[in-house]
């Protein structure tokens, strides 16, 4: 789990402890580390999470999923949310 | 359309799943949900368990509430949570720690996904054997000390909340913190044996009352399985969890023989959804059976619709209102605006109670069966099916 601040720019991923359950309203999120259920509530956001390790840095990710413009603060602050909870974590640039 | 409402129409597989293991228990607990004592010959084998584990990871069920019966008893229980875990299910158990000896709790602090949740339903000897029997108080807390001195951090203490508890529950608190522990309260339900015990054991009016604001003091650091939101009506702020009840929606039971069930209180013919055993194993059943489709269409609050508490409290619990004999749509039997104590009178003397349909209770427990003995051959329009009826002279017709 990663205490830095989160930056757009950087690369991130599914913490390595973070399992996604697909589900009608987006999907379920489970650490088994930590053993908390917790709770993607979009479909996008979902997207967005799959796709960070695939792309170089967090935007790209919110591009590649097809984040709407006027969406992407949004997603930005959740992803940060994310970040925090341990639910996604930086990923290193090698 | 928000969280709570994708629950009431159900997920694809459960979220919160309880497995009974065994029905076989070292204890005879006055309030046991599922009458346990003897072992049930159709048991599932450690095969079918291993079958149903991979079914689990397949559905990415991520954990299960293991119980019983006492689970440690089976000889396979170490086995099974082994595979449970390496199959990325993990597993918190149920125990009155009769099992839970030094070695074993060193072996548990040392494996991952696995927590330990010991019954006490007392803060001293006294309350707690009342209920679960004598002795069952010292093997609890022998084995919370084992597991403190290998190490285990905030394995859980699971109490049922009593009439002769709720004046504990600081007690309670400060035996968690003092092990290292967290402490779990639950609501008592008139299931099992519970059915025959409620009257004498649930919590005053009153005492619902102090445990609400006990729980709105110190919700945050305790555990309650959900299990209170029936009480939300008495202020105004909302109990922490999801408030709602999730049988058949995003909680379900498989018993030892694989038989699944709405919930854990729920062990009755009325709330069964099929078997593990049956064609499509678990995930047919869960998905399909009819039962769970009808408890995930849009309830009614019946007789509660009018009522304004009905938005915070949901009309309580299916399987307390069920086994105390009132309709499924009324009022909780704790209703706190007390429409549930009303609604009680009016069901009468209980004769039309449903009783609980599967006792698995050691036979030396003493139940008081009545029989009528008649005088004569019975009635010709009475003659009795099978020839050890009351008369020696069942079925014969000259």
């Amino acid at each position: 789990m990663s205490t830095d601040q989160f930056a757009p720019d950087r690369p991130y991923r599914l913490s390595s402890s973070v399992a996604l359950r697909p589900e009608p309203f987006g999907a379920l999120v489970y650490d088994f580390t930590t053993r908390k259920l917790s709770f993607l509530k979009t479909q996008l956001l979902v997207n967005v999470v799959r796709e960070l390790e695939n792309q170089p840095d967090a935007r790209s990710a919110l591009l590649s999923a097809e984040v709407p413009e006027a969406e992407q603060q949004r997603y930005l602050d959740a992803l940060a949310g994310l970040l925090s909870a341990g639910t996604i974590e930086a990923r290193g640039t090698s | 359309m928000k969280l709570v409402e994708h629950f009431q129409h159900g997920l694809d597989a459960p979220i919160c799943l309880t497995w009974e293991l065994t029905y076989a228990c070292n204890l005879s607990c006055v309030h046991c949900l599922s009458s346990s004592g003897r072992r049930d010959p159709r048991e599932l084998s450690t095969e079918e368990c291993k079958a149903v584990i991979d079914e689990l990871q397949r559905l990415q069920v991520f954990y299960v509430n293991i119980g019983g019966g006492e689970p440690t008893i089976r000889p396979d229980f170490w086995e099974l949570v082994d595979y449970a875990v390496a199959h990325n299910v993990g597993v918190k158990f149920s125990t009155n720690g009769v099992r839970i000896t030094p070695e074993r709790a060193r072996w548990l602090a040392g494996t991952d996904y696995v927590d330990v949740q010991l019954s006490l339903d007392g803060a001293t000897a006294e309350v707690n054997d009342y209920v679960r029997g004598p002795g069952s108080f010292n093997t609890t807390m022998r084995a919370m000390e084992n597991l403190r001195d290998a190490g285990f951090k905030d394995f859980k203490i699971s109490v049922v909340m009593t009439r002769h508890n709720v004046g504990q529950l600081d007690e309670f608190k400060r035996i968690a913190d003092e092990y290292g522990a967290q402490l779990r309260i639950t609501r008592l339900r008139p299931s099992g044996r519970g059915a025959d015990t409620w009257d004498e054991l649930h919590p005053t009016a009153d005492q619902q009352l102090k445990l609400y604001e006990w729980l709105i003091d110190h919700g945050e650091n305790v555990l309650t399985g959900d299990s209170f939101f029936h009480l939300n009506a008495l202020g105004s702020t909302p109990l922490p969890g999801l408030n709602l009840c999730g049988a058949g929606r995003v909680v379900c039971l498989i018993d030892p023989i694989g038989d699944v069930y709405a919930c854990p209180f729920a062990i009755h013919d009325e709330f069964l959804a099929g078997n593990v055993r049956d064609e499509g194993g678990f995930t047919s059943v869960w998905r399909t059976s009819e039962l769970f489709e009808r408890l995930r269409a849009p309830q009614t609050g019946g007789a509660c619709t009018s009522c304004s508490a009905y938005d915070s409290c949901q009309g309580g619990c299916m399987a307390a209102k069920f086994f105390t004999g009132l309709p499924l749509d009324g009022p909780d039997p704790e209703c706190v605006k007390g429409n549930g104590e009303r609604a009680l009178a009016l069901v009468g003397g209980g004769s039309e109670k449903p009783k609980p349909d599967k006792d698995h209770s050691k036979p030396n427990r003493t139940k008081r069966v009545g029989v009528s003995i008649g005088w004569g051959p019975p009635e010709p329009d009475r003659l009795p099916d099978r020839a050890c009826d009351t008369s020696p002279l069942a079925g014969f017709r000259p």
